[in-house]
């Protein structure tokens, strides 16, 4: 669905407006897309260049300007919901293309034939694209609900805060919060373990160094560790403990 | 040093927490310091197929003539076998995916992105089309050092959209060039100087989307004297933040100078020293 625009005033639905077009035009002159027959519209007020899924506002040097959200702007970027001021009058913007980062088929990656020649002088585009696409998968299909369930609880934030409290040495008593997603500990040359914090919990994992760190008393290999209220570990002969803030 | 002993390459590939399969491909060769990755599109298996060959042909045909050459030397047009090398064999590769696309119904329309590196006397020659990246971390920086062939790229170019505005953009993952798509392909070619303790990232864009260049950058910079711990955990990030696709990448770490021999003592020295 292309995105579209509402136009209204005193919150009275006048008309509504289809971007499927590379270039829209508003103004109160008849050639414009958008027709606004009001003295406070230039004859070319403003125009939308759309480039697929995006489109962007341009003030085409009205005499009375334009403003997004309240704020005047000759150039923006519209978001869904953005609301366009040119005098008395009102153009909400709608766009219900998910933002790629939220959607569901995300990963589709296209081609695009023709290369969209854009300079900055010109203005934009002109020539309509030639969009043919190959999906880079028909995979999408199969983001069923059991997979969806998984990335709704791998991206479900964060572990509850934790704390590593160092037991001996002339640092005894120090606490170190375990507030980034990698956290280093030891000394670079000697002994050397990493801290990851991950959706399901915290995991120490060897990284440098002639022997391997211990937790409760036992080596922990080569392998993650993943580490539990309370657990000991004890790296390049510092001891510490780990556990949760409550 | 010679350039098996002067870097240090791993490379790791994962579909990901959603797709059933990986389209993507990476491939390396230690002692030629090449490294190719390739992530594929097409329906069904048709992208596995793409990327698959663009990695085989690169790597093979690289291997090939590099058998009694040295990617210093200069062709006939004064330019270094090593750029030639990857320049026409990325349009080789483009050739074979696009006749099997023709010939094959089932892979019809399937193509792939590539960036493939070549590492030979004290530089990096980098190829690449589409959105396939390579990043180096040189000490506590790091940059892109590709830039992608999409369509954001070219809209950030152009200043119609700033790069803060980008991630807002409805128009990710359209590429403008990839490998396969057309008869032809144009690859772009750069030669990069490279210092000791740089370590090059190359990635399909199973990575960059899910994880913030910064979330990147760092995990290199923590965890650089573990390249495969580094690279496990680079995947790791992109999943736990949801892995929507494939995510591969290779690691390159370069440990000493790999000085081509110049003059004809030193290619006799290294002659002998082999």
């Amino acid at each position: 669905m292309p995105a579209k625009l509402i136009l209204s005033m005193d919150g009275a639905v006048l008309k509504e407006y289809p971007l499927n077009k590379e270039r829209t035009t508003i103004g109160r002159k008849p050639h414009n897309d958008i027709v606004i027959d009001n003295l406070a519209v230039s004859s070319d007020h403003a125009a939308i260049v759309t480039i697929l899924n995006d489109s962007f506002l341009e003030d085409l040097d009205s005499t009375n300007g334009l403003a997004v959200n309240g704020t005047p702007t000759k150039k923006h970027f519209l978001q869904n919901n953005d609301v366009i001021e040119i005098g008395k009058y009102k153009l909400k913007y709608l766009n219900d293309q998910p933002t790629q980062t939220s959607a569901a088929d995300f990963e589709k990656t296209m081609v695009l034939r023709a290369p969209v020649k854009m300079s900055p002088k010109e203005g934009f585009a002109k020539s309509p694209l030639d969009v043919t696409v190959t999906r880079k998968t028909e995979a999408t299909a199969q983001f069923n609900a059991t997979n969806s369930g998984m990335v709704a609880e791998a991206s479900a934030g964060q572990p509850p805060a934790a704390v590593v409290q160092i037991l001996n040495g002339p640092n005894a008593g120090k606490e170190l919060e375990l507030v980034k997603n990698l956290t280093t500990l030891g000394k670079p040359g000697v002994q050397v373990a990493v801290l990851a914090r991950r959706p399901h919990g915290f995991f120490i994992t060897h990284v440098e160094g002639g022997s391997f760190p211990t937790v409760n008393g036992s080596s922990i290999g080569e392998q993650p560790h993943q580490l539990r209220d309370h657990d000991l570990i004890e790296l390049a002969g510092v001891k510490m403990e780990f556990y949760f803030k409550t | 040093m010679d350039i098996h002993d002067a870097l240090e390459i791993v490379s790791k590939t994962d579909p990901g927490m959603v797709r059933s399969h990986n389209e993507d491909s990476v491939t390396y060769d230690a002692d030629l310091g090449l490294v190719v990755l390739a992530d594929g599109m097409g329906g069904y298996n048709a992208g596995e197929v793409a990327s698959g060959i663009a990695v085989s042909v690169l790597s093979s045909e690289v291997r090939h003539r590099l058998q009694d050459a040295h990617p210093e030397d200069l062709d006939g047009a004064g330019e270094e076998l090593g750029v030639v090398l990857l320049r026409d064999n990325v349009k080789k590769a483009n050739l074979s995916i696009f006749r099997a696309a023709q010939s094959q119904p089932q892979y019809a329309g399937m193509g792939t992105t590539i960036v493939t590196a070549l590492f030979y006397d004290d530089r990096v020659a980098v190829v690449h089309v589409g959105d396939s990246r390579m990043y180096r971390l040189r000490g506590d920086e790091f940059e892109s050092v590709t830039r992608d062939h999409s369509l954001l790229q070219e809209q950030i170019d152009s200043g119609m959209i700033s790069k803060e505005d980008a991630r807002l953009s409805k128009n990710k993952n359209l590429v403008t060039r990839a490998v396969g798509i057309d008869a032809d392909v144009d690859p772009e070619l750069h030669v990069h100087e490279v210092q000791v303790g740089d370590i090059y990232l190359l990635c399909s864009d199973g990575l960059n989307d899910m994880v913030e260049d910064e979330d990147i950058g760092t995990t290199l910079q923590m965890l650089q004297n573990n390249l495969p711990l580094a690279a496990t955990q680079l995947i790791q990030l992109a999943n736990d933040n949801g892995g929507r696709d494939n995510v591969s990448v290779i690691l390159v770490k370069v440990k000493g100078r790999y000085t081509a021999p110049r003059g004809w003592w030193q290619k006799l020295y290294s002659w002998f020293g082999n």
